[in-house]
Parts: C-alpha cells; sequence; structure tokens
C-alpha cells in the first residue's frame, strides 16, 4: 500500500514537460472569450415574432436580441403567466462566475509556469466541478422560472421546465436553448486540459521507468 | 303571269322583314364599337396578374403618396399591389390614430378641421427625391410638412397672409430651398379688406410665393410673395438642372373676369404661365425690397423688374410641367387639344432681347412664337404630364379620357391608353424628378361608375396602375381610393426609412415617465396632472380623482420599445381619444366640467389581455 502512494507521489511531483505547459497557457488563453461571447443562447420563435426573441447569457450579465429589447418582451410576455422578470440581479451566478473563470486562468498561469503534475490534476478537478455545478447552476435557475409561477398569475400554465439544451414547444413559442461560443470555448479548454492530463501523464510514466531503469 | 294572294301576302311579310332587319341594324349599338378592345386576351390578364401581385409577406417596390383632396389626408399606396398600406392625417382629425385629440396635434390644426390637400411634394437634394420629408398644399393658405421617418405631420405652416385659395403648391425646388403657393382666387389683399367686386380688375390681387424650408430640420418659414395680377393661379412647378432657379405657375382668367366665370374666363385664346425667377427674389427680400402687406414683405414687380415674366399659353392652361432636364416646359391648355412645349433657352433670349409683346400690370409678356418649340396634338383636355426615363412625357386627357404617350423633341404622339373614366392627375414613377424611373404610371381619375361593387351615390375615385416599361402602355390594374386623389407622388421604396417605435432616448418630453413607480396623480390647485403609463396590458394608474372643475392634464406614455405595440386611451363622455406609439408622449387638457364615473381603456388592441386594460377617471 505504501509502495502504491510512494509511487503515486512520486508521479505528481514530477515537473510537467514544455508540451503540456503550452498546452495550459493556450488553454488559459482560451479563458479569456468566455468574458466576450455568450455562453448560452435561447432562441424563441411565435407567429408573432417571425424574427425570433433572442436572449443571450454571459458569464456575467443577460443581453437581449434587438438592442436589448427581446428581453423586455420576454418579460412582457412572461408576466402573464406570472414568471418572474429575468434580471440580472437575480444572477448570483454572474457575481462569482467572472471571478472563478478569472483564478482558473490564473491557477492555469501558474501550473504552465511552476507546474507539477499534482496542480494539472487539480486543476482539472476544479475545473470538473465548476463546469458541473455552473451546468447544475443553469438547469436549476430555469427550473425555478419554470416553476415558481405567481398564483395570481392572468394565464395559469402547469410548472414546467424551459429547455436547457435543444428544443421545446412552449405554447406558441418554439424555443431552442444552445450552448453558445463561451461555452465552446470552455469545452475546448477541458479538451485542452484532458490532452495536457494524457501527455504529462505518459511523459511521466516514461520517465519514471527510465528512472527505474537508471536505478535498477 | 297572275301572283296569288298567298305569294302577296308571303312577299310583304318578307319585305317588311327585311326593312326591320335594316333599320334594326342602323339603330345606335347598346355599347360603343370600339368596347372590347380594352379587354385584353388571356395571355395579356395573365402578365397583368403577374405584374401587380405581390405574394402574401412580400413588400412593394414602390410607396405612392397620394392626396386626400378635401379629406385632408394622405393615403400611402405600395405598387404594383396598390394595396393602400397607411392613411397620414395632415390638416384633419383622424380618430384612428388619435389626430387631432390630443394637445399637441389639436394645436397644430387650430380653428380649422378640414383642408383640401391636393398636391404633395416629395423632399428633394439634386432634383432626385431624398425620402426626407413630404410636403402638401391645403387651399385654406397653409402648407404642412410630413417627417418621413415617422410618417407622421409635424408642421402645419399658415394661414400665409395674402395667399387666398392655395391650389398651386406645394410644389418645391430641385433642393428643397422652397415650397410653391399661389392664389387661386384672387381678392384684396390684406386680408380682411372688403373691396366690391365691380373692382375686382384692379383692387383684387392675386400671389404668389415660395415658403423657405430650412435644410436641416424641413421647418417651414416665411420666403418671398410677389404681387400678381387678379389671375387664378392654378398649378406650378420649380424648374430644374438648366432652368434650376425658376418656378412656373399658370393661370386662367386672365380676362379678369367675374360672374360666371365658365364662361367669361374662357373667352381669350391664351391665358399665361408666369416665370419666376425666385433666386431674384430671394436677393431682393434678402436685400429688404417688398412692401409691407399683411405682415410680410410683398414684392410688387412694377418696382422690381426682372422677377416675373408671362408666357403666353392656351388655353385656360391647366398644368405646368418642366421636363426632367429642365430644358422644355409643358403647358396643356385645357379647354384646348393641344399642349405647348416651351423653349427655356428661348425664354432666357426672348427675356434678354425684350421680345414683349406687352404686359400686364408691368409683368412683360413675352411673345409667344419667340419660346414655343411644339404645340403637340395630344388630344382633348390635356391637364399633366409627367416623364419616362427614355425621353417620352405622358399627358392625361380629362376630356378624351386617355392617357396620351409622347416623344420630346420629335413631338411625336406614339400611343393612347383610355381610362375609367376622366382622368385629371397622372403620376409616374419618380416622374417629376431629375431622373424618371418609369416601369409604373398611375392614372388618378375622377370617375370609376360601373368599375366597382356599387357602394350607392358616394363613389369612390378610382386609380389606374398602367405599365410603361413597353411601347404600348397597358392598363394592368384599377384601385378604388377615398375622396378625393389629386396629385401622387411614386417613390423608390428603399428611399424612405421609416422607424418603428421612437427610441426612449429621444423622447424629452418632461412629462414623460418610464417606471410604474412613477405614475399617478399631482395637484397644483385646480390643475390636476395625471403621469400615465401605457403598458401591456395595464393603464397605470388605473383611477384618477379629480374634483369638478378641475383642468386635467393626463400625459400617457407607451413605455413600450416593440413594434406594433401601440396603446389608446379612449376617455368615455369626455370625446377624448389618443393612441400613444411605442416610446411616445402625448398629452391631452380638459376641463373635468361633468361629475361622475367615466371609464377609460386602451382603444388599439394590444394584447391577449387588451379588454382589461382600462380604469376610472373619477369627477367628484
Amino acid at each position: 500500500m505504501k509502495t502504491l502512494f510512494e509511487r503515486a507521489n512520486r508521479y505528481l511531483n514530477l515537473p510537467l514537460d514544455l508540451g503540456p505547459r503550452g498546452i495550459l497557457l493556450v488553454a488559459a488563453l482560451l479563458l479569456v472569450p468566455t468574458y466576450l461571447l455568450p455562453l448560452w443562447k435561447l432562441t424563441m420563435f411565435a407567429p408573432q415574432y417571425p424574427d425570433g426573441l433572442r436572449l443571450g447569457i454571459y458569464s456575467y450579465k443577460l443581453e437581449g436580441g434587438n438592442a436589448g429589447q427581446d428581453i423586455k418582451e420576454i418579460n412582457v410576455l412572461n408576466h402573464y403567466i406570472g414568471m418572474k422578470d429575468l434580471v440580472a440581479e437575480d444572477f448570483t451566478e454572474f457575481k462569482w462566475m467572472p471571478f472563478v473563470i478569472g483564478a482558473l486562468a490564473l491557477l492555469l498561469l501558474r501550473t504552465a509556469v511552476l507546474g507539477k503534475l499534482a496542480t494539472l490534476v487539480d486543476i482539472v478537478v476544479v475545473f470538473g466541478y465548476f463546469a458541473a455545478f455552473s451546468l447544475w447552476s443553469f438547469g436549476y435557475k430555469l427550473y425555478r422560472y419554470g416553476h415558481d409561477l405567481a398564483p395570481t398569475a392572468a394565464v395559469k400554465v402547469p410548472p414546467f421546465m424551459p429547455p436547457v439544451f435543444g428544443h421545446k414547444k412552449l405554447a406558441n413559442f418554439e424555443v431552442y436553448s444552445y450552448p453558445a461560443a463561451g461555452s465552446y470555448a470552455l469545452a475546448a479548454v477541458a479538451l485542452l486540459l484532458a490532452a495536457a492530463l494524457w501527455l504529462a501523464w505518459r511523459e511521466s510514466r516514461a520517465e519514471l521507468a527510465s528512472d527505474g531503469r537508471m536505478a535498477g | 303571269m297572275r301572283l296569288s294572294r298567298k305569294t302577296l301576302v308571303t312577299a310583304a311579310v318578307a319585305v317588311a322583314l327585311l326593312v326591320t332587319a335594316l333599320l334594326v341594324g342602323r339603330c345606335a349599338p347598346s355599347a360603343p364599337k370600339g368596347k372590347g378592345k380594352a379587354v385584353a386576351g388571356s395571355s395579356d390578364l395573365a402578365i397583368a396578374a403577374q405584374k401587380t401581385y405581390v405574394a402574401p409577406g412580400d413588400l412593394d417596390e414602390y410607396y405612392m403618396f397620394a392626396s386626400g383632396g378635401h379629406s385632408g389626408q394622405i393615403y400611402v399606396y405600395g405598387l404594383p399591389s396598390m394595396r393602400h398600406l397607411s392613411t397620414i392625417p395632415v390638416y384633419t382629425p383622424y380618430p384612428a390614430t388619435g389626430y387631432g385629440f390630443d394637445d399637441e396635434s389639436k394645436a397644430m390644426l387650430g380653428n380649422l378641421t378640414w383642408g383640401d390637400a391636393h398636391h404633395p411634394a416629395l423632399s428633394e437634394t439634386n432634383g432626385d427625391y431624398d425620402g426626407r420629408w413630404l410636403f402638401i398644399n391645403d387651399m385654406n393658405g397653409r402648407l404642412a410638412r410630413i417627417d418621413l421617418r415617422d410618417f407622421k405631420t409635424k408642421q402645419i405652416y399658415g394661414p400665409v397672409p395674402n395667399i387666398s385659395g392655395n391650389h398651386a403648391s406645394s410644389f418645391v425646388t430641385p433642393n428643397t430651398e422652397y415650397a410653391l403657393m399661389g392664389t387661386r382666387f384672387s381678392i384684396p389683399i390684406p386680408k380682411g379688406t372688403p373691396a366690391s367686386i365691380d373692382k375686382y380688375a384692379s383692387e383684387y390681387k392675386g400671389v404668389i410665393a415660395g415658403m423657405k424650408i430650412d435644410a436641416k430640420t424641413g421647418d417651414i418659414s416665411y420666403g418671398w410673395e410677389i404681387l400678381m395680377p387678379p389671375f387664378d393661379y392654378d398649378l406650378g412647378d420649380a424648374g430644374k438642372k438648366l432652368s434650376d432657379g425658376w418656378a412656373f405657375f399658370t393661370c386662367y382668367n386672365s380676362e379678369r373676369a367675374t360672374g360666371k366665370l365658365e364662361v367669361t374666363a374662357s373667352q381669350r385664346d391664351r391665358d399665361y404661365i408666369a416665370a419666376v425667377n425666385w433666386k431674384e427674389a430671394e436677393k431682393a427680400i434678402a436685400a429688404g425690397q417688398g412692401d409691407m402687406i399683411g405682415g410680410v414683405k410683398v414684392l410688387d414687380p412694377k418696382k422690381v423688374p426682372g422677377i416675373v415674366y408671362f408666357l403666353p399659353c392656351g388655353k385656360s392652361p391647366h398644368g405646368v410641367d418642366v421636363a426632367p432636364d429642365g430644358k422644355w416646359i409643358i403647358g396643356s391648355g385645357k379647354l384646348q387639344g393641344v399642349t405647348t412645349a416651351f423653349n427655356f433657352e428661348k425664354i432666357q433670349t426672348a427675356i434678354r432681347n425684350k421680345d414683349f409683346t406687352g404686359d400686364e400690370d408691368g409683368i412683360p409678356v413675352l411673345k409667344y412664337e419667340s419660346i414655343k418649340d411644339a404645340e403637340v396634338a395630344v388630344g382633348l383636355g390635356p391637364l399633366h404630364t409627367q416623364f419616362g426615363p427614355d425621353g417620352f412625357a405622358y399627358t392625361s386627357l380629362f376630356v378624351d379620357s386617355a392617357i396620351a404617350k409622347w416623344k420630346l423633341g420629335t413631338w411625336e404622339v406614339v400611343d393612347k391608353v383610355p381610362m375609367s373614366y376622366s382622368i385629371g392627375h397622372l403620376a409616374a414613377a419618380e416622374g417629376d424628378t431629375v431622373s424618371p424611373d418609369g416601369n409604373y404610371l398611375v392614372g388618378l381619375n375622377k370617375l370609376s361608375h360601373g368599375r366597382h361593387l356599387s357602394v350607392g351615390p358616394s363613389q369612390p375615385e378610382s386609380s389606374q396602375l398602367v405599365d410603361i416599361t413597353e411601347e404600348k402602355m397597358k392598363i394592368i390594374f384599377d384601385a378604388f381610393t377615398e375622396p378625393e386623389p389629386h396629385y401622387a407622388q411614386i417613390v423608390k421604396a428603399d428611399k424612405i426609412k421609416p422607424i418603428e417605435v421612437y427610441p426612449k432616448e429621444e423622447n424629452k418630453n418632461p412629462l414623460a415617465i418610464w417606471d410604474l413607480k412613477d405614475a399617478g396623480v399631482t395637484r397644483s390647485g385646480s390643475n390636476v396632472t395625471a403621469k400615465v403609463i401605457l403598458v401591456r396590458s395595464t393603464i397605470s394608474p388605473t383611477a384618477i380623482e379629480v374634483n369638478r372643475g378641475d383642468l386635467v392634464k393626463v400625459a400617457l406614455t407607451n413605455i413600450e420599445q416593440t413594434t406594433d405595440e401601440l396603446h389608446g386611451f379612449g376617455l368615455l363622455d369626455y370625446n377624448i381619444n389618443i393612441v400613444v406609439d411605442p416610446g411616445e408622449t402625448k398629452t391631452v387638457t380638459f376641463r373635468a366640467d361633468k361629475p361622475g364615473v367615466f371609464p377609460y381603456y386602451c382603444t388599439n388592441f394590444c394584447s391577449a389581455l387588451h379588454q382589461e386594460m382600462q380604469g376610472y377617471l373619477i369627477v367628484k
């Protein structure tokens, strides 16, 4: 058992090679666009809205299509069924998300400079947790919007789950919900992390093997 | 040989039948012999249908702005579908848009609730429509500006002093420096001066004028007026390109007659076209010349020579239209069978050489033979002329009830198409600019009987769409219009770029509010101000309490920024009906003189809960 831990620690303490470090640098850079691009996009079409109503969700804000007008229109329509207004203040995510992405970027840079396999693993774990929590948080937010309907609403509809991913028909609206460029950047970061981890693991195995040979 | 009695009777009957048949054959036919020729063959019908069919959801190629005559409005059509798209109220209240009910438009209309609007004029840059504004005259001496950014009447200027019966208006100069005005019914001036009708020839005066247009804002202000003999100034047009700087006005009754004008004013073989050098008039006004009449400086041609000349034109001319290159001025004598083409260069030469045959109250009359290039035998009752891109001119013939197509320069009439019926004005696509489009021409007819389902004695007018892409003109659509289109202008759709909501940032009304928290009533003595928000589907506040006798000002802000989300405010029993567009604020002020409870509600259908958009005015 002890030898297993020792062996693992030896792996984890190995410094990263140039390849994984480069990859981590690129991954850090890829986090920059998440500040500029929406993470998710919701588009709603109805006969009266042939051009659609568009909602972009960023890491720190909501943005309506048609110079912000669409978000007002969505709120006007939602008030008939007693939905809460979509307002930035209700999204606690907007407060911590940019900070967390920034922290991730700093951690990536740190690992790229003085990284060991251990810190890379830390990042992979934190990133995975961040991604999973964000998705859950987004889904839960939508769930609450669709379920916390005012009992005094003019039009009573059964509580509903807005689509998180994909397409759904809600009353006269066709609603499409898909990740947007910001999320694709995050997905790319995830792939790069996986690649870095795999490379680092392969290299460390090779290194330990040669060490073993030298020791032997 | 002896004929039997039976044979004789048979022969007599046969002869009688033959004679009857011959007589019947000689009787007037039930329809004119030409009838039926105008009915197109099936392939022509299919082509016409294709050319005018704009599929559901598709957009038209052109806007047509048609004057509404004594309805005081402007009708907007799409071409080639001839669909009526919208009505722009100008001189008349229009409950459909609440025009004439809110404080601002009520003040603009003044004490007049009608106008007779004849000639729309799209603003121009270098002689071409620029899509900024639309001007239109009113017979009551007024001129209005419609902003084509929102298709709303923004200014009604006048009544302008001294102008009486403003018919020869609102033709604009090539860079919209001026819109023209003129007197059709000469009176003693200034207005308010009585004079016996016996003194018509000497004491009654005509006036022709140009009102200044601000190049940036389109604002109309006083420009210049010229004192004229007491003729009836009828139509006008501004010179362009070669003739830029000049304006032309036709007149009838150069006889200076009174009484039964249809006879007394139709005696002379030639009346006049007044040629005005407006750049000189502008200079004279700037130099402080002119006599103060009715509060404005009026130029007297006796004291300011060189600003106006008369071109003799037969007979009782109606329309005057300047060709695209500005070289020819086409004057149509409505009581004859020809239209006359005057050559602008020859007019200038005649003026330089003082080639005059006399004068009218000091205004030189040019020698007809020296200035005319041609008399074109277009047909009976020529009224107005429009132009195509290829040197063709199109003249409406009221008496002939037809349009004649003829060639500038060769003066050859190449085609005629009958109109149903009695055509007045005609409008070709951009057909009065320096670069006419061709393609379409609309005949604006005075009579329509039998061409539509009967609607009783008050018959609509008819507007017929004519295809002018080929050598032969073809009528391809009949449309029916409310009384009464006179002139219309047709402009390529992409030149007009309207907004569809009023951006919130542009709303500078001090009473505008955007947050429901701010909605409510404030009082200062017996003056009550209610700041009201209209948004789907509530009028906030939902109750307004005032005391009997209060002066109530209701400021309505539609805080929507969504296309098509108009809201109304109808207040029952108080004759109040306002419609507020998205982002707009309108105010209405009234004395709460009737006690009781009065419902107000949204009149303009807005949403699924439109019916619930209501409230109460409580007058205690």
